[in-house]
């Protein structure tokens, strides 16, 4: 059996991010490398944050999504570098996220930061599209994203940190 | 890599990694000790936030000490099986939480020595270290930017909350000297371009916390008062033996447990 690299990642969309069940482990950028070999399978993956507690059921989720898919030999890597950065997202999968209701981060390059003070910076409500929103914390139920409130729509939401 | 490190650099290394991997286990710990306390819900959900990065942190360093020692000793045995005298963070990580204006107060300088600290060890010519380190950076900008963020509020607050952040400051200064504290350990790893010249950090934090305090209306306490030491080398307060036997009693009781 010969299977492409491209193969592999079609599978893989199947395996959903625990935290964010709408978007898949291949477009969060969590996958960064699969070598085929025979039929031996080689997959890198990286955490989004150093203390991601899913990444262990991302990895028994791969196993077991290849398994069904008839692979038995798989080594999964985890790799630090180069770190996970949001930019890795397409336009498509930001969509997603925001139809989810969760307000998708901006570009990396655009994002002003000053790790000493709050630059204060707009975010567009996921439900009413107002940028009347207020930041309420920057950590949410989930490290990658922070909190916030739509004075329009009067209802809080969740916005996917730029990282 | 580490076929082509002599002996002493692979101990000075060894060393340093549990230096970096303990700070940030102790800390973790301390802040989760907050969840379901802390005096606000959204407080609640930041420092266990912050306190799950901390412990991730400090299990890519450990797991790298593990590999760095060669003893088949993985990051749970370096965390759940090593007594007191074996760890290398310094006090400061290891005192009680006090109040929310202690606890913001310790995380705010220890956040303004990790931050650069981490931020050097991205160009680390052991690219294991500069690769935790560059996920860890991104993390801690954000750590930073909470306690800095709070420090100023609680400082430039109200008549309480300045008295009880000022003196928080006073209590914690006598654990600062301590993070800058160096022997061979570092001598040896700033010659290999491993680690940073700790001196160089030491002024991006006197710069930053000057900054933070003057916005937060807050004195820096002097330095002309007992300063604690030894830590580095395994010389603890009586704290962290406290910590240590809560964090590791389950592991320690139902050893190779899964769930
Ligand atoms: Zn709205």
């Amino acid at each position: 059996m010969t299977v492409s690299k491209e193969k592999i990642l079609e599978y893989l969309t199947e395996v959903k991010d625990p935290e964010i069940p709408v978007l898949d482990i291949v477009e969060m950028g969590i996958v960064r490398d699969i070598v085929v070999h025979n039929e031996t399978l080689k997959i890198d993956i990286t955490p989004t944050y150093s203390g991601c507690p899913a990444m262990k059921l991302i990895e028994d989720q791969i196993i077991a999504e290849l398994h069904k898919k008839g692979f038995d030999d798989i080594t999964i890597n985890t790799v630090m570098s180069p770190a996970w950065t949001t930019d890795w997202m397409s336009e498509k999968t930001k969509q997603k996220l925001k139809s989810y209701g969760i307000a998708p981060p901006g570009r990396l390059s655009d994002d002003e930061f000053d790790p000493l003070n709050y630059v204060d910076k707009e975010v567009d409500c996921p439900f009413c599209e107002s940028n009347e929103t207020e930041l309420k914390s920057e950590f949410g139920s989930t490290a990658c994203k922070s909190l916030y409130y739509c004075n329009n729509c009067c209802q809080p939401f969740e916005h996917f940190k730029c990282h | 890599m580490i076929s082509n490190r002599d002996s002493k650099t692979g101990q000075a290394l060894f060393e340093y990694l549990l230096r970096l991997g303990d700070d940030r286990l102790v800390l973790g710990h301390r802040l989760s000790e907050w969840c379901g306390h802390a005096p606000i819900l959204e407080e609640d959900i930041a420092l266990a936030n912050i306190a799950l990065d901390c412990i991730g942190q400090a299990s890519n360093f450990l797991s790298l000490a593990g590999k760095v020692e060669n003893k088949g000793r993985n990051e749970d045995d370096l965390a759940y099986l090593r007594e007191a005298v074996d760890f290398r963070n310094v006090q400061m990580v290891e005192v009680p939480n006090g109040d929310f204006a202690h606890t913001i107060a310790r995380q705010f300088l220890f956040d303004v020595y990790s931050y650069p600290l981490l931020d050097e060890l991205q160009k680390s010519a052991d690219g294991e270290i500069a690769g935790i380190a560059e996920k860890a950076v991104k993390e801690d900008r954000y750590h930073l930017r909470h306690s800095s963020e709070w420090v100023r509020r609680l400082g430039d607050g109200t008549g309480e909350s300045h008295d009880r952040v000022q003196n928080a400051f006073e209590d914690l200064w006598t654990y600062s000297e301590e993070l800058f504290f160096t022997d061979e350990v570092d001598d040896i790893l700033v010659a290999a371009g491993i680690a940073p010249d700790l001196a160089l950090i030491k002024k991006a934090w006197e710069e930053m916390v000057a900054k933070v305090m003057k916005d937060a209306t807050l004195d820096i306490p002097g330095n002309d008062r007992y300063m604690a030491q030894g830590s580095r080398n395994g010389r603890h307060s009586e704290h962290l033996g406290h910590l240590l036997a809560e964090m590791q009693i389950v592991h320690r009781s139902y050893p190779g447990v899964k769930w």
